[in-house]
């Protein structure tokens, strides 16, 4: 047998053309999970028949001529705070157990629309709400670099199935960095889009006004094709944007000759590992090289993104968790009256983390606390907005580091909530000002873990970030290049 | 002994309503305003397309969107803006852009344990409506907002404490609901009842809401306080639920305001708290006690984006504006010629039957009387589809003298069955004109044939006169086949006494 593809392009491609069949490209991804799942624990659930099906029926459609769709036969992880119809949806919570959706989220549907074989869900910090994967009720993910390492999160095990090879592309959410955060600490790709192109339906909600959808994959290129399938407008999401999927794989190969570059000074300063400041001054040079012009910005708000992150989040999470009650689905604790049972069932079926954050959204919109709290962030998110609209009238896109360090180890954070929030400082803005943004692997730190650097564009500007990245990825030095 | 027996409460005519205190003199007077809940009639729910149906088996109208079910979103049924903005601009509030607002409280019959309502941006502001007596109650405002599910509690009193088990029927959340919040301008149970009647004309003349108060579409509760006749400040107030009829309505206002007088003569202060009304006992309760007010934690729903509806669509709404009662009260009263607070023109207004008096005073007919006639005689089914022409005519026979009020009455119930023409009718009937010697001729002949019953008349106490008075008449009556005009009659049987004293 020829040597299978791996790419998410070359396997659709492949696959297509008929050179290989899907269940070919599945089996070997399969037995990468059956190799080394049980280290890594990247899935909360595995759909090996439901595949192998989905599989078959892609390369039957090949056999009478038809074609699948662009992502023809690729394998696809989906982070488990995407809802799947008849598929157990826990979002790695003991009170959604048992729960099965009566619906696919829209990018489920459009993903296998598009032809792609869904392997499994994979798993997050409860809620999505962390990053390290360590919240997650059903045990971590761990770092398929080195498993002493967390992953990042939350979208832990979203990064860790395509680092380790268990699927191409994969899917996961990014409420403040969830993302593009475990996508550094994993060495791979990691998109959030402008908030409204991917419609959130389906999408199990940890922050209405901040979650977005969004692709991991190994190359850029995958992580384009796989935006371009799953974007566009969705009437069942009213804040989805009226308008079509960007074209991104056409103009990968267009360079960044004449853009503007602004590395964000808030960004480079305190809490960055020198190590990582360093490799991201090695990627601004290299998109100068490549023909760009870098210079330093000035994003003051920025600095208070954190703060303000930290109330609208819980703010609105505390709402949207409310309908756990024990009323109509997922986890029951029985207690003599319906107060009390819901009581029972969310001291139950929660964790510390999600209950910390809950009991924070509920403070700060409490009567009496509104304005100073919840009010006062929204203002700073305004402020936040304001100033990357000032910084982008001068640059086109935005550089930072996407997360302050590599990849910690377990238990190192998990018991100073403060110190993990600070992981989300240089992704959080982005939420906040509804802007896309994304991670790209560049080299290695001290340790040897990946380091990944953040490019960021206006709201849209997704197809100028996709340039600047393919740039990045061409000129990134390999893992295995000491670090200087 | 309570105070409120010491009390007596003098419905006074007009706007007000007093409660006298026997004890101390003092006169108070009560002050209410109504929130209105009334559920909107689109076919689909406020934000998924499940269909807005009362009394389908339970929950078969439910979907992802109205369970709430993790990961579904709402979207904004158009429908309902129009209707609501409907409704806004028919009790002339204005339209403004607005943005919808989480209303967060735990209680099983809400999926999301968050209802989606509008808080500081409602759509409709600062309208009023005109109630038929001529007060103009101030609305604040009327918000559109989602309905919650219905729980049937078993076993215990029926309430959700001490129940054995509750079940949940969601067919109703999601169903549109527009809350109409009215100012504390009613100073009279009855006024409270007809501000009602009235916004329910309106809400079915703008097709806005079937609301039946039965059937829960539309739903009152209301606001009541107390203050000393003359006092500028407002008294605490209690807010009343539970009000499922008019009747609970008047009922309950003048039950809370005399127990809110009992508490403030006797020196104790009212407490701002929810009552809920009792129909069987008559009186008003206690709701379930809240250690604290209920903090809902109102934020903006980051699931929907803005409202903004435009100048176009509003003026559209405008444009298309059916006549409301106050408009037709106003335009027949002109024609009439009489007040608008008349009670004819009113309940011609509230029968439907104002295009046909209309109509038929256009046609000549004498305002006063097409009036009287549609008060009185015309409280039937099919009225409307009367012949204005004829209508008209029969009136012009009643005020020439050609039928009385007794002939006119029953030509126009046959004009009603057969749609023939009152003169032909007067003719079949045998209804002629008599003329007043020819009727006093017949009222001296009878005087003739019953002296001793005449003496009587002529000498007896009020009660006997009036016994007697019947008697003639009665006879009269036989004598002419019911064709003699009654009032004609008493004329002469009065003008006969006088001479013979």
């Amino acid at each position: 047998m020829a040597e299978l593809p791996t790419t998410a392009v070359e396997i659709a491609a492949a696959v297509r053309s008929g050179q290989v069949t899907a269940v070919e490209v599945l089996d070997a991804h399969l037995a990468a999970i059956d190799a080394r799942e049980g280290e890594i624990n990247a899935f909360n659930l595995v759909l090996a028949d439901e595949a192998r099906a989905a599989a078959a029926a892609v390369d039957a459609r090949i056999a009478a001529g038809d074609d699948p769709g662009p992502l023809a036969g690729v394998p696809l992880a989906l982070k488990d705070n995407l809802c799947t119809r008849g598929v157990p949806t826990t979002c790695s919570s003991r009170i959604l157990e048992g729960w099965r959706p009566p619906y696919d989220a829209t990018v489920v549907q459009r993903v296998a629309a598009a032809g792609a074989v869904a392997v499994g869900k994979t798993n997050l910090d409860e809620f999505a709400m962390g990053s390290s994967t360590e919240n997650s009720a059903f045990g971590p993910t761990r770092n398929p670099r080195d498993t002493a390492r967390v992953p990042g999160g939350s979208s832990g095990g979203s990064a860790a199935a395509v680092a380790a090879g268990f699927a191409p592309i994969s899917l996961g959410s990014d409420t403040g960095g969830s993302i593009r955060q475990p996508a550094a600490l994993c060495g791979v790709v990691g998109v959030k889009p402008t908030y409204g192109l991917v419609s959130r339906y389906g999408l199990v909600a940890f922050a209405s006004s901040l979650d977005q959808i969004g692709p991991f994959s190994t190359t850029v290129a995958d992580s384009a094709l796989l935006l371009e399938a799953v974007a566009g407008h969705d009437p069942l999401d009213s804040t989805s944007i009226d308008q079509a999927a960007p074209s991104l794989l056409d103009v990968l190969d267009r360079g960044v000759e004449g853009l503007r570059i602004g590395l964000v000074t808030e960004l480079m300063g305190e809490g960055i590992a020198p190590d990582v400041a360093a490799r991201v001054r090695q990627a601004a040079a290299a998109l100068e090289a490549a023909g760009a012009t870098v210079g330093e910005v000035s994003v003051p708000a920025t600095s208070y993104g954190l703060s303000a992150y930290y109330l609208i989040a819980p703010a609105e999470a505390s709402s949207n968790l409310a309908r756990y009650d024990g009323v109509r689905y997922g986890l029951r604790v029985d207690a003599p009256t319906t107060a009390e049972m819901n009581a029972a069932t969310r001291t139950a079926g929660f964790g510390d983390e999600v209950k910390r954050r809950i009991m924070l959204g509920t403070y700060a919109l409490s009567a009496g606390y509104y304005d100073a709290y919840y009010g006062k962030a929204l203002k700073v998110r305004t402020l936040i907005m304001r100033d990357f609209e000032a910084a982008y009238e001068h640059f086109d896109l935005l550089l930072s580091p996407t997360s302050p360090t590599t990849a910690f180890r377990f238990g190192e954070k998990v018991d100073d909530p403060l110190s993990m929030y600070l992981n989300d400082i240089c992704t959080i803005p982005t939420n906040l000002a509804g802007h896309p943004a994304m991670s790209v692997p560049f080299g290695a730190g001290a340790d040897g873990m990946p380091v990944g650097v953040q490019l960021m564009a206006p709201a849209l500007g997704e197809a100028t970030m996709f340039r600047a990245a393919a740039s990045l990825e061409a000129a990134a030095p390999s893992l295995e290049e000491a670090f200087a | 002994m309570s105070a409120v027996e010491n009390l007596t409460h003098q419905p006074v005519e007009g706007e007000h309503f007093t409660i006298t205190s026997e004890a101390t003199g003092d006169v108070w007077e009560i002050v209410v305003g109504l929130e209105v809940h009334c559920e909107l009639a689109t076919a689909t729910k406020l934000f998924c397309s499940c269909p807005n149906m009362f009394g389908d088996e339970p929950n078969t109208n439910v979907c992802p969107v109205c369970l709430g079910l993790p990961g579904s979103l709402p979207v904004l049924n158009r429908n309902v803006v129009e209707l609501a903005m409907r409704l806004g601009r028919a009790l002339h509030c204005s339209v403004e852009p607005s943005v919808f607002a989480r209303k967060n409280y735990f209680y099983p019959d809400m999926p999301k344990d968050y209802q989606v309502s509008q808080f500081d941006r409602p759509i409709n502001v600062d309208g009023w409506l005109d109630l038929p007596d001529g007060t103009r109650v101030g609305i604040e405002r009327a918000h559109i907002e989602e309905d919650t599910g219905k729980n049937t509690h078993a076993g215990g009193s029926g309430r959700i404490h001490g129940a054995d088990y509750s079940l949940v029927d969601y067919n109703r959340a999601g169903v549109p609901l527009v809350e109409i919040v009215g100012r504390p301008h009613i100073r009279h149970p009855e006024q409270a009842k007809t501000y009602i009647d009235e916004l329910r004309a309106i809400l079915l003349a703008t097709g806005a809401s079937d609301a039946k108060m039965e059937e829960g579409s539309l739903r009152v509760d209301a606001n009541v306080s107390v203050r000393r006749v003359g006092d500028p400040e407002l008294g605490r107030r209690c807010e009343i639920k539970n009000l499922n009829s008019l009747r609970s309505l008047g009922r309950a206002i003048e039950y809370e305001a005399r127990r809110q007088v009992d508490l403030l003569e006797s020196g104790e202060v009212v407490k701002q708290e929810t009552r809920h009304w009792d129909e069987g006992a008559g009186r008003t309760r206690p709701g379930r006690s809240k250690e604290e007010a209920e903090d809902y934690r109102y934020f903006q729903e980051p699931d929907l984006v803005p409202l903004d509806p435009g100048a176009d669509w509003i003026a559209a709404i405008d444009g298309a504006m059916p006549a409301l009662p106050a408009a037709r009260r106003d335009t027949l009263a002109a024609a009439a010629g009489v007040a608008p607070t008349e009670t004819a023109v009113v309940v011609a207004v509230q029968r439907d039957l104002d295009q046909l008096a209309l109509a038929a005073i256009a046609a000549g007919g004498d305002g006063s009387r097409v009036l009287l006639h549609v008060e009185h005689n015309l409280a039937v089914e099919g009225a409307e589809s009367l012949d204005p022409a004829h209508f008209a005519q029969l009136v012009t026979m009643e005020v020439a003298g050609q039928l009385t009020a007794t002939q006119a009455k029953t030509v126009l119930g046959d004009m009603l069955e057969s749609g023939k023409a009152p003169d032909a009718i007067a003719a079949e009937r045998g209804f002629e004109a008599m003329d007043s010697s020819e009727l006093e001729g017949i009222v001296d002949g009878i005087i003739a044939e019953s002296p001793d019953e005449w003496a009587d008349y002529c000498g007896g106490d009020d009660k006997r006169r009036g016994k007697l008075q019947g008697f003639f008449v009665g006879k009269v009556m036989k004598a002419t086949k019911g064709q003699a005009d009654g009032k004609a009659v008493n004329a002469i049987l009065d003008a006969r006494r006088t001479a013979a004293g």
